[in-house]
């Protein structure tokens, strides 16, 4: 559905995106995950037709996005990153423009404007002027101008920025419910919404594709050590050397609470039988002992990081 | 061209939905009103005395002591007032960021730039045509020449489609308001008078300025002039700066 090959953008000498290339099939849902200024924006943007690559070649459907624009352009239903929208005008109005714009026929615009408004529920709110609508209905309103005339390609730019917690989950649900009926592209540098909604995240840092893979093989083919997390009475010190004389164990450190600790050992290895027995050997009270799963954040950050490293030692 | 219509609607909504367009139409009017007074009440001073003097009584035209400086007057108003209507079509959009939205629409750019440009002249044209009261007045205190009044307008319309094509490009070239209208109106004021430094320039270089002037192609319509020239001129000029402004709005595909 949708190809990208080899796609370099650069703003003056500034690389914002370096040969990066990718593939979404029809039906998925792939979260595009990086920091700011990573080239999500200005990947999507290349996707939209609106500004064009340096060199590489985006296809969608099988159509150059340089060569086609409009055709390309019809497909996709297009949430910007800062949502802006006609402030001046009432809702309904704004969704007329954008279903003419978009080649609606006059006979079925009215149609098509009841079913993106009861699929986004903003039909309360029809006859208000968008400036004054709350952030969470003008995010809804943005998700229905890009529904209008069911493009089967849905390019969401930061769908939940700047919402609170239940317009989040509201949003979230929105795209849960569409992912069945279209092919979607979601960037977010929120990890726990991409791990929930997509079902292929792409990393992206400094303008190349850092990793891809679903949000499970991810989380395990990242986890090179494996972190016990143990809560033992008795002294701290005494209990932190003995620690760190078991063999494997790479390093301890202080845990979130009172005489807890953190014990990074060899993922290969299952440490947590040998650590009980010390613990229990020398007459210490063990209250607590559990792996502990990285989380996507701690890869997120790991990938983000060692690219980094990589980059400066070059 | 595909865009053309919806993007007209939209324009035309806007500049209907926003205080803009009420006040400098008011203020448009008021002006065009008082210049149209000022013109006719000398015109029936002069009259009056022209009952007592046949020399004077010769002189009498309506043409060139009403319609020729009311329509100039229109004209120097509209130089003020159209940088305030073009100003806002492409800023606005480029500063609160719609123009994402807009251009990411399956639509061409021409159908943008040609949607926009109609609309902001369909609204000057509107102001125009809220003069014409004006006329009846003439029509009822005596027998107008109306084929000047036809030129005239014409004439302030051919002006108003040149005005309004630079101002789009100067909207184009900046996200502020402000500098759109500056610069339009800056760039206005230069052509409608670059035909006054003919004198400074030599005959060669001065024919050249005179025949660029806004204001020279523009006089001969309020003396009930057509002339093809004139009407080549401004086509030509519509067609610069639109040209000009597509231009520009492609740019974005090369401009980081």
């Amino acid at each position: 559905m949708i190809e990208v090959e080899r796609l370099t953008k650069l703003y003056g000498p500034l690389p914002a995106l370096r040969e990066v290339s990718f593939r979404v099939e029809q039906g998925e849902i792939l979260g595009f995950l990086g920091p700011n200024g990573a080239g999500k924006t200005t990947t999507l943007r290349i996707l939209t037709c609106f500004i064009p690559p340096t060199s590489g070649f985006a296809r969608i459907a099988g159509l150059d996005c340089r060569e086609h624009p409009l055709e390309v352009r019809a497909k996709i239903g297009y949430l910007p990153e800062t949502i802006s929208l006609y402030s001046d005008m009432t809702v309904r109005r704004f969704l007329a423009f954008a279903a003419s714009a978009k080649g609606v026929p006059r006979s079925r615009r009215g149609h098509e404007l009841e079913r993106v408004m009861a699929r986004c529920s903003i039909k309360e709110v029809e006859s208000r002027i968008i400036g004054h609508l709350s952030k969470g209905y003008r995010q809804r309103l943005g998700i229905a101008q890009a529904l209008i005339n069911d493009p089967p390609i849905l390019i969401l730019d930061e769908p939940t920025i700047g919402l609170d917690p239940a317009q989040i989950v509201e949003i979230r649900t929105l795209i849960k419910e569409l992912a069945g009926e279209c092919t979607i592209i979601l960037s977010s540098h929120i990890l726990p919404e991409v791990s929930q909604i997509c079902q292929r995240i792409l990393v992206i840092n400094r303008g190349q594709i850092v990793a891809t893979d679903t949000p499970a093989n991810l989380t395990s083919q990242l986890r090179r050590t494996l972190q016990i997390r143990l809560q033992i009475e008795g002294p701290d010190a005494e209990i932190r050397e003995e620690l760190v004389a078991v063999k494997g164990v790479l390093r301890v450190q202080p845990g979130d609470g009172p005489s807890s600790f953190l014990v990074e050992t060899d993922r290969h290895e299952d440490l947590r039988p040998e650590l009980a027995r010390r613990v229990v050997a020398r007459g210490w009270q063990l209250r607590e002992l559990r792996t502990q799963e990285l989380s996507l954040e701690e890869i997120f950050m790991e990938l983000v990081t060692e690219e980094g490293a990589r980059e400066e030692t070059k | 061209m595909k865009g053309f219509f919806p993007v007209y609607g939209k324009e035309m909504y806007r500049i209907f939905a926003s205080s803009i367009f009420y006040v400098v139409a008011f203020i448009f009017l008021a002006l065009a009103g008082y210049f149209f007074y000022s013109a006719v009440a000398y015109y029936s001073l002069l009259s009056f005395q022209a009952g007592r003097n046949p020399f004077l009584a010769e002189q009498l035209s309506l043409s060139e002591m009403v319609l020729e400086p009311f329509f100039g007057s229109v004209g120097i108003v509209l130089l003020l007032m159209v940088p305030l209507v073009t100003m806002r079509l492409f800023a606005e959009e480029k500063k609160t960021g719609t123009v994402e939205l807009l251009l990411t629409y399956p639509i061409s750019d021409r159908g943008v730039v040609l949607g926009k440009y109609t609309a902001a002249l369909s609204v000057v044209a509107l102001m125009l045509t809220g003069t014409l009261p004006a006329m009846v007045v003439l029509s009822a205190l005596t027998t107008p020449p109306w084929a000047t009044i036809f030129s005239g307008y014409l004439g302030l319309f051919l002006m108003s489609s040149a005005f309004v094509s630079l101002g789009i490009l100067a909207s184009a070239l900046t996200q502020n308001q402000i500098i759109a209208a500056a610069v339009t109106f800056g760039a206005l004021l230069l052509l409608w008078i670059i035909g006054w430094a003919q004198t400074l320039a030599g005959p060669e270089v001065g024919s050249v300025l005179v025949y660029l002037s806004l204001l020279s192609h523009f006089e001969s319509f309020t003396k009930g002039v057509l002339d093809s020239r004139d009407g080549l001129y401004y086509g030509l000029f519509v067609t610069l700066f639109l040209f000009a402004t597509l231009r520009v709005l492609e740019s974005r595909h090369w401009r980081a």
